[in-house]
C-alpha cells in the first residue's frame, strides 16, 4: 500500500498494463517525453520507449481514428484526449467508428481493446471549455463503456479493468481531483469491475447517488443531512454506460427516495435516465418524486461558477425538500 | 469535370516535392539594419510609431499580467512574448475594418486596433464591464467594434469559420477580407484542412497567418510534423504561400500587405507562415523546463522581434531614448491602475448566468434562475460574488455594452 493521489494512481495503471502486455500503447497531445499536460503518463516512454508511448500532432479525430485502426489490429491503444471538452472532433470516430466497428462487421473485426482517457469536470477555474462533463452524449452510444472513477483506489482498478475489457472504453477522470484526492492505494495488480456501482454509506431515508467527483459533494451533503436526523444512502454510479440498475433500485426500495446529482446540465442529462429506470422498477415504493441536482441548462460559467455548481447545499437542500415532501 | 491535366508516363516515378523549397522572406537584421538589397516597405513614422506602442504595450501588459498571475489576481494568463512582430506587424497591414479571427495569442492584434487597457482587465477579471460577461477565462477577448471575433478555446475551430466568414464578405462586396491566426500546432487539426480546401475552391478573401512559434505546449515542431513546416501544405490546396521572419515586423508587414492585395482584388486566399518562437511558456500553467533548453530560450531571446524594431526606428530618428523611457513609465503605470480598478469591480449580474444561451431565456431556463435566487438568498455567505451584488443592485452600468472606447 502506498499513499497516492489520483494522477499517480492512473499513472501506476498504465505503467503496470504496460509492463503486463506489451501490446498496450498510450499516447496523445503532449503525453510523450512530458508526460501529458497533467502528467499521468510521466516517465511511461522513458520506460518503454517512444514507440509505445508518444506525442501525437493535434488533432483528436486523428488520434482515435489511429486508436481505432491499433484496436482492430490487435493492439491495446490507451489514447489521452488532453480535456473532455476537446473530444468533440474525435466525436464521429468515437459514435460511428468505436462503438459500431464490432457489430456492423458481425464481429469479424472489433476495436475492444480501445481506452480512452479524458479529464472532465469543472470547479478549477475553467470556464466553458476546460470544466464540461459530457458522459450523456456518449451515455446515448450503444456499444461504448463509459466509466468514471470518484478516488485513487479506484481510479486504478478502474483503469486497468478499462484497457483489459474486449470492449471500447471512455474513461473520464475527475481533474478536480488529480491532485487533491489521495488515498491508500495497493502496489499490486487488480482490477475493480465495470458495470458495478457501489454503496459507500447505507442509510435508510434517501438514496444518493452520483460518480466521479460529485461523490464528495453528495458526501459532505450527507453529512449536513445526517446533523437534521436524515440518514442517507449514498451510492457511487462508477459506471455510467452500462449502468447497475440492480444496486440503485435495491437502495432505492429500501429508502424509498432517490436524489441524483451531476455537474453536466439537467436536461438530458444522466440523471434523467436513471430516474426513468428507477420510476419503472420502484414507482409504487416512491414516497417523493426523484430529485435531480445538477448544472443549468447553460453552458458553463467562469465568474459565477460557484452559483452554477451543484454544490453541497443545492443538494442538502434538495435532500430535506425530498424528505419532507 | 476534372482539374487534373496529367501526362502518361510508362515508368514509376514518386515525386518527392523537393522542388518545393520555400525560402524565407525578410528584410530586416537584428541590428536594425537592412538586409542587402532590402528596401522597406511603404510605411510611414505614425504608423510605424502605432505598431511599435502596440508591441511595446503588449509586452508590458504581458509581463505585468504573468506577475499578477503568480500572486494570485489572476487565474489564468498567455502571453505573447516573442511573437509581437507576427501578430502586430500583420495586423497592421490590414484595413481596421477586416475581420480578425485569432487563436488566443494574439492580443497585440487587438491592442493595435485600439483595445483599451481596461477593457483588457474587464474580461481578463471577468467583471460587470467585460463584454464576454465573465464566462470564459481569462484572455478571451472579443470586439465587435474592432472586428476581433471572440475567442474560443478549441483549436482550429476558427479556421473555416474565416474561410465562410470572409466569403460572405465577398457577397457583400464591401471589399473587406478577414484575417485568421493559428499556431503550427493548431494546423494539426481537421479543420485547417477543410478551411484551406474550401477558400482556394470557393475563391475566398481569406488570409491564413499560421506562427510557427516552434511548440505546441509541450510538443515541438518536429513531432507536429514531418514536413518542412506548414507552408508546403498551400500547394495540395493550389493556395498562395509565403514564409516570413516572423520576428521581423518589417517583413511581416510588406507579406501581409500582399497577400491582403491578393485576397481582396482577386478573391486569391493566401497562406502566411510565420518563423517566430514562443520564447515564454505556453501559459501560466506550464513549466518550460521539462521540454526545452534555457540555451535554446537564449538563442532566441537575442532575435527580440521588439528590439529589432526600435532600433531600425532609431535609424530613421523616429525614436529616441527619452521617448523609449516616457512610454515604458507610462504603460506601467497605466497597466498598474487599470488592473486595481477592474478587480475591484463587481460579478456580472445573476442572470448573466442564463442570458445569452438563446436569443431570450427559455421558461425552463428563468425557472431554473429564480429557484437559484431563492437559494442564493437562503446562504448568501456560501455566494459571496452574487450575493454581495444584490445589494449593490441599480448602481452598476449596463453589463456588456460596450462602453466608449478608450483609446491609447
Ligand atoms: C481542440 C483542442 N485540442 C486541444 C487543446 C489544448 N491545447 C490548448 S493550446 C494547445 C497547443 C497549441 O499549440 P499551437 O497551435 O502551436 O499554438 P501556440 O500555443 O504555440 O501559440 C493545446 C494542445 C485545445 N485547446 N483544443
Amino acid at each position: 500500500m502506498a499513499n497516492l493521489n489520483l494522477l499517480q494512481a492512473i499513472n501506476q495503471a498504465l505503467d503496470i498494463a504496460m509492463a503486463a502486455d506489451e501490446r498496450v500503447l498510450c499516447f496523445g497531445e503532449d503525453v510523450g517525453g512530458f508526460g501529458g499536460v497533467f502528467r499521468a503518463t510521466s516517465h511511461l516512454q522513458e520506460k518503454y520507449g517512444k514507440a509505445r508511448c508518444f506525442n501525437t500532432p493535434l488533432v483528436e479525430q486523428g488520434i482515435i481514428g489511429f486508436a481505432n485502426g491499433l484496436a482492430a489490429q490487435g493492439s491495446t491503444p490507451v489514447a489521452e484526449i488532453q480535456f473532455a471538452d476537446y473530444i468533440f472532433p474525435a466525436f464521429d470516430q468515437i459514435v460511428n467508428e468505436s462503438a459500431k466497428f464490432r457489430y456492423r462487421s458481425g464481429d469479424l473485426f472489433n476495436v475492444g481493446g480501445l481506452t480512452i482517457r479524458t479529464p472532465y469536470g469543472g470547479g478549477i477555474a475553467g470556464g466553458l471549455y476546460h470544466s464540461q462533463s459530457p458522459e450523456a452524449y456518449f451515455a446515448h452510444t450503444p456499444g461504448l463503456k463509459v466509466v468514471v472513477p470518484r478516488n485513487p483506489h479506484q481510479a486504478k482498478g478502474l483503469l486497468l479493468a478499462a484497457i483489459r475489457d474486449p470492449n471500447p472504453v471512455l474513461f473520464f477522470e475527475p481533474k478536480r481531483l488529480y491532485r487533491a484526492s489521495t488515498g491508500e492505494v495497493p502496489e499490486s495488480d487488480y482490477q475493480l469491475p465495470l458495470g458495478e456501482a457501489e454503496v459507500i454509506k447505507e442509510g435508510s431515508d434517501i438514496t444518493l447517488l452520483a460518480w466521479g467527483a460529485q461523490m464528495e459533494v453528495i458526501e459532505e451533503a450527507a453529512e449536513l443531512a445526517e446533523k437534521e436526523g436524515i440518514s442517507c444512502e449514498v451510492v457511487d454510479l462508477r459506471s455510467i454506460l452500462p449502468w447497475d440498475v440492480e444496486t440503485v433500485a435495491n437502495s432505492v426500495l429500501k429508502t424509498g427516495r432517490l436524489l441524483i446529482s451531476h455537474e453536466a446540465p439537467l436536461t438530458g442529462g444522466f440523471a434523467g435516465e436513471i430516474a426513468a429506470t428507477i420510476q419503472e422498477r420502484c414507482f409504487l415504493y416512491l414516497e417523493s418524486p426523484i430529485s435531480r441536482v445538477t448544472g443549468l441548462d447553460t453552458p458553463f460559467p467562469l465568474t459565477l461558477e460557484k452559483e452554477y455548481l451543484p454544490d453541497r447545499l443545492k443538494v442538502f437542500e434538495a435532500i430535506k425538500a425530498s424528505v419532507a415532501y | 469535370m476534372t482539374t487534373t491535366t496529367s501526362s502518361l508516363v510508362h515508368s514509376p516515378a514518386f515525386l518527392k516535392g523537393d522542388e518545393f523549397s520555400i525560402d524565407t522572406f525578410a528584410l530586416l537584421k537584428q541590428d536594425g539594419s537592412l538586409f542587402e538589397g532590402a528596401a522597406p516597405p511603404d510605411l510611414d513614422r505614425d504608423k510605424a510609431l502605432r505598431i511599435y506602442h502596440a508591441m511595446v504595450f503588449t509586452r508590458v501588459l504581458d509581463e505585468r499580467m504573468l506577475a499578477a498571475q503568480r500572486q494570485g489576481r489572476l487565474s489564468f494568463y498567455m502571453q505573447c512574448t516573442g511573437e509581437e512582430a507576427a501578430v502586430i506587424g500583420s495586423a497592421a497591414a490590414l484595413d481596421d475594418e477586416d475581420m480578425i479571427m485569432a487563436q488566443y495569442r494574439e492580443q497585440g492584434a487587438l491592442a493595435y486596433r485600439g483595445f483599451s487597457c481596461d477593457e483588457f482587465m474587464n474580461q481578463m477579471f471577468g467583471n460587470e464591464r467585460d463584454y464576454g460577461k465573465g464566462r470564459q477565462m481569462p484572455i478571451h477577448y472579443g470586439s465587435a467594434k474592432l472586428n476581433y471575433m471572440t475567442i474560443s478555446s478549441p483549436l482550429a475551430t476558427q479556421i473555416p469559420q474565416a474561410t465562410g466568414y470572409a466569403y460572405g464578405q465577398k457577397l457583400a462586396g464591401d471589399g473587406h477580407c478577414t484575417i485568421t491566426y493559428f499556431g503550427e500546432g493548431a494546423a494539426s487539426e481537421g479543420d485547417f484542412h477543410a478551411a484551406l480546401n474550401m477558400a482556394t475552391v470557393h475563391k475566398v478573401p481569406v488570409i491564413f497567418f499560421c506562427r510557427n512559434n516552434g511548440y505546441a505546449i509541450s510538443t515541438p515542431a518536429v513531432e507536429q510534423f514531418a514536413a518542412d513546416g506548414v507552408a508546403p501544405r498551400a500547394f495540395g490546396y493550389k493556395m498562395r504561400v509565403i514564409r516570413v521572419d516572423g520576428n521581423d515586423v518589417l517583413a511581416v508587414y510588406q507579406a501581409t500587405m500582399e497577400a491582403r492585395r491578393l485576397a481582396v482584388e482577386h478573391n486569391q486566399p493566401v497562406l502566411i507562415e510565420a518563423m517566430t518562437y514562443r520564447l515564454a511558456a505556453h501559459s501560466s500553467s506550464d513549466d518550460p523546463s521539462g521540454y526545452r533548453s534555457k540555451k535554446e530560450e537564449e538563442a532566441w531571446r537575442e532575435k527580440d522581434p521588439i528590439l529589432r524594431l526600435r532600433r531600425w526606428l532609431e535609424s530613421c530618428d523616429w525614436w529616441s531614448d527619452e521617448e523609449e523611457k516616457a512610454l515604458q513609465e507610462r504603460l506601467r503605470r497605466e497597466v498598474l491602475e487599470t488592473m486595481k480598478a477592474a478587480q475591484k469591480r463587481p460579478a456580472p449580474p445573476l442572470d448573466s448566468l442564463v442570458t445569452d444561451v438563446y436569443d431570450t431565456p427559455t421558461p425552463q431556463l428563468n425557472e431554473q434562475l429564480a429557484k437559484l435566487e431563492a437559494h442564493i438568498r437562503l446562504y448568501p455567505e456560501a455566494y459571496p460574488k452574487s450575493a454581495s451584488r444584490r445589494s449593490a443592485e441599480g448602481s452598476a452600468g449596463a453589463p456588456g455594452a460596450e462602453n466608449g472606447q478608450g483609446g491609447r
